[in-house]
């Protein structure tokens, strides 16, 4: 799922989405919302009939009680009344958002959650292809708005609509002619509506779409900063970020204008008819005799046409609130649409754990490839043995990276089978088989929480219980081991620099571990990795900032400590393959050789020249750190 | 240095401030704070929202001419109906159609200019809010960019960007219906104030009354408001922190299947921010029938004293209908002055936290007049320099003196943690010395402009972070202005140009649709082509060969001398092969130098270079 087909195929997609089907959309959300929302509107309207109705029921409580010789009672009852009124219209307004403001914000955290869920079920494909910050503004200032116009704007809207509709009986009541003329400026309203709708949508998209863009370029340059830093390239990045900051501008800007526009002619249309029904109403007063309207009714009708301006003017705001609303509701929809592409089978097998790894003829390619270009990954074939380390070396193509995420499911294969145990991989619940999986990536993905919570990631350490994504597994170790676990885990992975972090391994480590250095990241990942005690371990070059005399510690510790765990090591350093079992050869997607080093060294002349291209890299630390 | 605001703020007690504590992003998370703390932050950040506002003044002050000008339009309109009917009618009837068309049009008129500034001041409201949004979001960018790396280790990514969207989304909120509002609001209620005063004083006492339960709701209102808005705000950036890591790291989460448990705790952070935003939406809940209660109460208070008078006979009928028709119109707006100051609180509450953001500063920054260099040799002293994070910090570098003539190759060794990424740092400027002096040229880095420091001394980082967009721009980070063939010769000189080509669209792909494609080393080299292009007179590599793979080791090896050419040169080293190729090594061990000369000196001179080499023989003979 690309971003470029997705946002614009799903944008049609949205404009063909009337703005019922799009409310029809968030049915499961409102569940609790429709009976309350109902009351709200009630309470609305209700609101609305008595504040229309105090400033009549105060003209003639006035005229007709404190008529002369009216007594004391009469102001008392009059008062009454009008203090009854009052209260009743303050006691309705809370009612309303008593009713409704509850259930739109449980309507907007359970979008917002539900959008987060969704969001981790989709593959790392399609985040790749979206940004964070694309993704950030879906998921805050969207549902944001949505909230608002479920407790407010659609509320204000009916009842717009509904005194608009009460007061033009009214004003037919009291001169069908003139009502007839008014009603002409609804037809020019007709024919402009769509077009503004049109219009408007087209730019409350766009501008909700780009500040996802901003958002992103955003979050970019405070991920980026350190190369920002080193190029002084901080103007260069603003330049970017001013460019889509602009841009966001003028489209707000558009927006604006293309409502502004909209408003003049909710203002200019009827009043200029108005206008005109002044000079018919006129020369009907003066020629009452043919016409039969008298100057009571003419100013009736005018007070009543001064009642329906606020409802017109409200109609107008409230359409262009609903129309962003709906582009919230259709940027929504776009994301909950995506298919999930990696899920678990409705009936999963399962494999007693051994950890054989086999991989059949698995092709891949990414699905904005070209039609000519071959398979990224394009027919590996290899069997890991229980225990075995296998290292994977790539001679020219690379691919050793992306063949590593198709094993525990983040890309899924294009072609050919991955088989753990004798079992597809596709065939295994999801947690069953990433439990099995310790995987290693090439950069450490940390999370801003302590040194502790992020080695026993793959454990059940802080998990619910009833954590679905914890089977049990007898290798697995148990909660009351986790401490121990985790200390192993460190030391196999010389990390036991946590030690002297001020709080130990409770020291929070910032977003992304930013304030440990690459080194001490990465052993952080690779104790990660292993501290769940998985039948097969993927490590993506995972040393490569280790010095080799660690690294070498590292990988001996390994292959003491984890009898019976398949290994596939990415290795870029012949240290590394010299302590594999085994070595696959990747050439151009595909596994060309599979034997012992020396073997390789022997019969493979591309093997040669990959291991060739470096001398054995030494490392300074390695020679310094001997004494 | 590493003690921006730690070691300012402590620097700052020492001299008796006491809001140092909520001096930049440190008070952030307070939310509870007594008089003098509140007065503080508010007027910081009502300080901003001045300061931001410059620039588009007029555009608003004409704003709200206009909508005064499109109200009173919209007012005169009931009374043009009653001058035709008063004067027009009559004139009508002695046969002259004056009496009609005059009125008429009097009244297109009105409609029509009120139309035509509505258009007006509604474009103008999102031009200037938008203006004032830009001109912020610019803001607190560069300052984001300006603030150094011991910043951002703290302060994360969702931060900022929860102060560059959701917190500026209040503001807009503000900005987009306030002016209007208010000046609608205030305009009607003080002229309607004003004709009950006229029509009957007595009545005009009972509304100044009013005032005062209206103001111990609206001190009660800000009072709570400004808490509950401040938590939300608290809350907001939580959840969006949560969600941005989530997002980011969401390959972490789905191998080691922790879906589950961050949707659990993503959804106790949006549990906890519904309930604060309904708590403040709440407070506003009570306030908005409030103030309802109370204008209708006082329209009550007018009826029933206006009521006694008007049967003692001290009051006409007619008046008192006027006066409670006017009673209840004079306190309408206020459900709009109400809104008004609803956004207000929000947008205060998120103000407070961007200006906290704004008034960091960089502890790293440009001298008041810089010296400028115009080309640089490369010539690095290092002058009795010493660094450590923080005053209390241990040393990380001990007073140093070295002298790196132009031209030369240096590599730097040493055990990890031994200090050698601070000569770097310092070098790139990442932190300042804590005393002595580092110099280009003869120039002090402190005193040399940013923008030449930039251009001549250029760092490729153990991260190669590449941006989204295309390949070709993201090593044209390196000189934007370079010409396309400069960019391919850049390539090439470190040998990346190949793989580069074997991308579907060459130069043109773009690598945040197909960034997983490319490998770690495959990235670094990129990011060799962008230090290429950017051919500065000082390089530095901060252990930028690590993640390598063995082809692209291959050629960035060939690669790598044709990027260092005549260039100063410092080299972190991780492998021996870098080594190599310097005319010089530094041996650093706890932040020291411990041994410095030309390679085949140190091989000679038996310490621990000499047992590097052989290691390194011993290797190469194996």
């Amino acid at each position: 799922m690309q971003r470029e087909s997705g946002a614009q195929g799903t944008e049609a997609s949205g404009r063909r989405r009337t703005l019922w089907q799009a409310l029809a959309r968030l049915g499961p959300y409102l569940g609790g919302l429709k009976l309350r929302w109902t009351l709200g509107l009630l309470a609305a309207i209700a609101a609305g009939v008595v504040a229309l109705s105090i400033p009549q029921v105060l003209q003639t409580l006035v005229n007709s009680l404190l008529d002369d010789g009216a007594q004391v009672s009469a102001v008392w009852s009059a008062s009454g009344v009008i203090l009854a009124l009052g209260v009743l219209e303050a006691v309705l307004v809370y009612l309303r958002r008593f009713f409704v403001i509850p259930p739109a914000s449980d309507a907007e955290t359970s979008m917002r959650t539900r959008l987060f869920d969704k969001l981790q079920d989709l593959s790392a494909s399609f985040h790749s292809a979206w940004g964070a910050g694309q993704l950030q503004s879906r998921a805050i200032a969207d549902l944001n708005l949505l909230r608002r116009w479920f407790a407010f704007g659609s509320l204000m809207l009916i009842t717009s609509v509904v005194s608009l509709i009460v007061g033009f009986t009214l004003m037919a009541t009291l001169s069908p002619l003139l009502a007839v003329v008014f009603l002409g400026a609804a037809l020019p309203i007709m024919v402009i509506g769509p077009k503004f709708r049109q219009k408007f949508v087209h730019f409350s998209r766009a501008s909700q779409d780009q500040a996802g863009d901003v958002a992103t370029k955003v979050e970019e340059s405070v991920h980026g900063i350190r190369v920002l830093k080193a190029f002084g390239r901080g103007d260069y990045a603003l330049e970017g970020f001013t460019q889509e900051a602009d841009e966001l501008r003028d489209l707000e800007v558009s927006k604006a204008r293309t409502l502004a526009k909209f408003l003049m002619a909710m203002v200019i249309l009827p009043e200029g008819i108005l206008g005109l029904c002044l000079l018919i109403g006129l020369w009907q007063v003066a020629n009452e005799e043919s016409t039969g309207v008298s100057v009571g009714a003419l100013a009736a009708f005018f007070a009543t046409a001064a009642v329906l301006k606020g409802p017109i003017e409200g109609v107008g705001m409230m359409l262009g609130m609903t129309f962003t609303a709906k582009t919230a509701i259709d940027r929504h929809a776009d994301v909950m649409d995506t298919d999930t592409e990696i899920t678990s089978p409705a009936t999963a097998k399962t494999a007693e754990e051994h950890g054989v790894l086999e991989l059949a003829d698995v092709h891949f390619r990414y699905s904005d490839a070209k039609d000519g270009e071959r398979d990224l990954i394009d027919g590996v074939s290899l069997r890991v043995e229980p225990g075995e380390t296998m290292a994977l070396v790539s001679a020219t193509g690379g691919g050793t990276s992306t063949l590593l995420n198709l094993i525990p499911r983040l890309y899924e294969v294009t072609g050919g089978a991955i088989l753990i145990d004798g079992v597809d991989v596709r065939d295994f619940a999801l947690a069953d088989l990433r439990s099995r999986i310790g995987i290693a990536f090439e950069d450490p993905i940390l999370f801003s929480t302590s040194v502790k919570s992020n080695v026993l990631l793959g454990t059940s350490h802080l998990r619910d219980a009833d954590d679905p994504q914890n089977p049990s597994r007898a290798a697995a170790p148990a909660e009351e081991d986790l401490e121990q676990a985790m200390y192993g885990a460190l030391r196999i992975a010389d990390a036991e620099f946590v030690e002297g972090l001020p709080q130990g391994v409770d020291t929070p480590v910032g977003e992304e571990g930013l304030s440990l250095s690459g080194g001490q990241r990465q052993r952080l990942a690779l104790a990660r990795a292993i501290a769940a005690s998985p039948s097969v371990l993927l490590l993506d070059d995972p040393l490569s900032a280790l010095d080799v005399r660690t690294e070498e510690a590292v990988t001996l510790r390994l292959r003491e400590a984890l009898q019976g765990t398949t290994t596939l090591i990415v290795a870029h350093r012949p240290s590394t393959v010299a302590l594999a079992d085994r070595v696959a050869l990747l050439e151009h997607g595909r596994v060309t050789e599979v034997g012992t080093h020396s073997e390789l060294l022997e019969r493979s002349p591309e093997y040669r020249e990959v291991m060739s291209a470096s001398v054995r890299p030494v490392s300074a630390e390695e020679v310094l750190s001997y004494e | 240095m590493s003690e921006t605001y730690a070691g300012d703020a402590s620097g700052r007690r020492e001299t008796g401030d006491r809001f140092a504590h909520l001096r930049g992003t440190a008070g952030e998370e307070q939310i509870e704070l007594d008089r003098e703390e509140r007065g503080f932050i508010r007027r910081r950040s009502w300080r901003l929202l001045v300061q931001l506002s410059v620039g588009v003044r007029r555009k608003l002050l004409l704003t709200a001419i206009f909508v005064v000008i499109a109200q009173a339009a919209q007012a005169s309109i009931p009374l043009i109906v009653a001058w035709a009917i008063d004067w027009g009618l009559p004139r009508m009837t002695e046969g002259r159609s004056s009496g009609m068309w005059l009125p008429g049009s009097a009244y297109i008129a009105c409609a029509v200019t009120a139309g035509i500034l509505i258009f007006h001041y509604t474009r103008m409201t999102a031009e200037a809010s938008q203006e004032m949004l830009f001109t912020l979001r610019g803001e607190v960018f560069r300052k984001t960019q300006a603030l150094s790396l011991d910043f951002h280790e703290d302060y994360t990514s969702g931060k900022v960007i929860s102060r560059q969207t959701s917190d500026l989304e209040s503001l807009r909120e503000l900005l987009d219906g306030g002016v209007n509002s208010l000046v609608q609001g205030v305009m009607f209620m003080f002229f309607t104030g004003v004709t009950i005063w006229i029509m009957d004083w007595h009545s005009g006492l009972v509304l100044f009354a009013a005032l005062i339960p209206i103001a111990v709701m609206a001190r009660w209102y800000q009072q709570n408001s400004e808490v509950a808005y401040r938590r939300t705000r608290v809350s907001s950036a939580k959840m969006i922190v949560h969600f941005v890591e989530s997002m980011t790291g969401i390959r972490a989460v789905q191998a080691f299947r922790r879906e589950d448990s961050r949707s659990r705790q993503y959804r106790r952070l949006a549990a906890i921010y519904r309930d604060d935003m309904i708590r403040s939406i709440s407070l506003f809940g009570v306030l908005q029938p409030s103030l309802m209660l109370i204008g209708n109460l006082t329209v009550t208070a007018v009826l029933l004293w206006g009521g006694y008078r008007v049967l003692e006979g001290d009051l006409s009928i007619g008046v008192l209908v006027a006066l409670v028709l006017a009673t209840k119109r004079v306190f309408q707006p206020l459900d709009m002055i109400a809104m008004f100051y609803n956004s207000l609180q929000s947008a205060t509450a998120a103000l407070e936290k961007v200006s906290g953001l704004l008034e960091e500063s960089p502890s790293v920054t440009e001298a008041s007049s810089p010296v400028h260099l115009k080309d640089a040799a490369g010539d690095l002293v290092f002058d009795r320099a010493s660094f450590r994070y923080s005053d209390a910090g241990p040393v990380v570098l001990h007073e140093l003196d070295l002298h790196i003539p132009a031209g030369q190759t240096v590599a730097v060794v040493g055990r990890t943690g031994a200090g050698k990424s601070t000569l770097a740092k310092l070098l790139a400027r990442f932190y300042d010395v804590s005393t002595g002096a580092v110099r280009l040229d003869g120039v002090d880095l402190r005193e040399l402009a940013v923008a030449d420091h930039h251009r001549h001394v250029a760092m490729v980082t153990q991260e190669a972070f590449l941006f989204s967009g295309t390949i070709r721009s993201n090593i044209a980070l390196g000189r934007p202005d370079a010409a396309e063939t400069e960019i391919i010769a850049a390539a090439k000189a470190v040998g990346c140009h190949e793989l580069i080509m074997e991308l579907p669209e060459g130069y043109a792909t773009d690598v945040a649709k197909r960034g997983g494609r490319l490998s770690a080393g495959q990235r670094q080299l990129i990011s060799f082509a962008r230090a290429f292009l950017a051919d500065p007179a000082v390089l530095i590599l901060d252990e930028a060969t690590s993640s390598l793979d063995l082809p692209s080791e291959a050629l960035v090896q060939q690669g790598l001398e044709r990027l260092l050419g005549n260039r100063t040169a410092l080299i972190i080293a991780h492998r021996l092969s870098t080594v190599a190729i310097a005319d010089r090594v530094l041996v650093i061990d706890d932040g020291r130098v411990v041994e410095d000369g030309a390679p085949a000196e140190l091989a000679e001179a038996g310490g621990y270079y000499a047992k590097l080499h052989a290691a390194w023989q011993t290797s190469m003979g194996a």
